[in-house]
């Protein structure tokens, strides 16, 4: 079984195809479960601490906005953890501030600097045939990822 | 909730959204299955499905059960926050929960997705079209253009 890091984080086709094929789907719920379920002094209400930026300072300098900071702090180890990556291109709804726009260009350049990271390049459907296109070819490049399969 | 209170409730456990969307099967078709076979899981009945809660074991194993019901037309995603948290659930927030609207564009391409794993257990559909990458200069301003627009500021 693989980690495949999906882009858009939050996507809920993509963290249902690579789960439905037998790997396992890095994605924001990884991380964000991993934080409001581990006890902590300084946990506010919302799930990410003050400490986050500070840990994103790995990923992006300290002149960036901690918005970002504070998201790859969140993306980073997860991209570092993947065995591989889906990246669907023209996912308008990760759209967001400044802080979502740069860091969807860093996380997406951090995927791309990987060396030896499978990566797949894809765009949402429009049409039956490329719901089949789309379907296939994550079936295909899952397969090709080797672990257990529910087929 | 104060800082310096927070204790996290149902550690060690994983949440997953049950969306459906099929001309066969209602959610609460599924929910009623989903009960029958929950084995102590939490299960949350929702108007595109469910939210399972649970050890991971038993939420994976649930989740198996259920696909099988409609396996093109079930989708199931994970989720970070528990049914119900303050910090997400719209009871507290007032207007649409937090990454509602991603959830409400991707339904809307499930007919396409459904279609494609239909096709694809027939394994009748003609030859695959590959989705490109995108170009690097796909939607950018060509850079004879920016010096033609850079000289007409000067004129």
């Amino acid at each position: 079984m693989a980690k495949v890091f999906i882009f858009p984080a939050t996507s809920l086709i993509l963290s249902d195809m690579v789960e439905r094929w037998g790997h396992e789907a890095l994605g924001a719920a990884t991380g964000i479960r991993e934080r409001i379920q581990t006890a902590s002094l300084d946990s506010p209400p919302l799930q990410m601490t003050p400490e986050d930026p500070k840990k994103g300072l790995k990923y992006a300098a300290v002149e960036v906005p901690c918005g970002v900071r504070g998201r790859m702090a969140l993306y980073g180890p997860l991209i570092e953890e993947a065995d591989a990556a889906i990246i669907i291109n023209d996912a308008d709804l990760s759209f967001g501030c400044m802080g979502c726009a740069r860091t969807n260009e860093l996380v997406m350049f951090m995927i791309r600097q990987r060396k030896g990271l499978p990566v797949l390049d894809i765009k949402y459907p429009e049409t039956d045939d490329e719901g089949f296109a789309f379907v296939s070819q994550i079936k295909e490049f899952l397969a090709g990822l080797g672990g257990e399969s529910d087929d | 909730m104060k800082e310096s209170e927070y204790i996290p409730t149902y550690v060690g456990t994983i949440t997953k959204y049950v969306f459906i969307d099929s001309p066969d099967t209602t959610p609460q078709t599924l929910l009623i299955r989903a009960y029958e076979i929950s084995d102590g899981l939490m299960i949350k009945e929702t108007c595109f499905g469910l939210q399972v809660t649970g050890v991971p074991e038993k939420v994976k194993k649930l989740i198996t059960e259920l696909r099988t019901v409609d396996p093109a037309h079930i989708f199931v995603k994970d989720r970070g926050f528990l049914p119900g948290d303050p910090r997400r659930c719209r009871a507290n927030l007032g207007g649409a929960r937090p990454g509602y609207y991603g959830h409400e564009f991707e339904s809307g391409l499930f007919r396409y997705i459904s279609h494609g794993l239909e096709e694809l257990e027939k394994n009748t559909a003609p030859t695959v079209t590959r989705l490109g990458k995108k170009r690097l200069d796909e939607g950018k301003l060509p850079p004879n253009r920016l010096l033609e627009i850079i000289r007409n500021e000067e004129a």
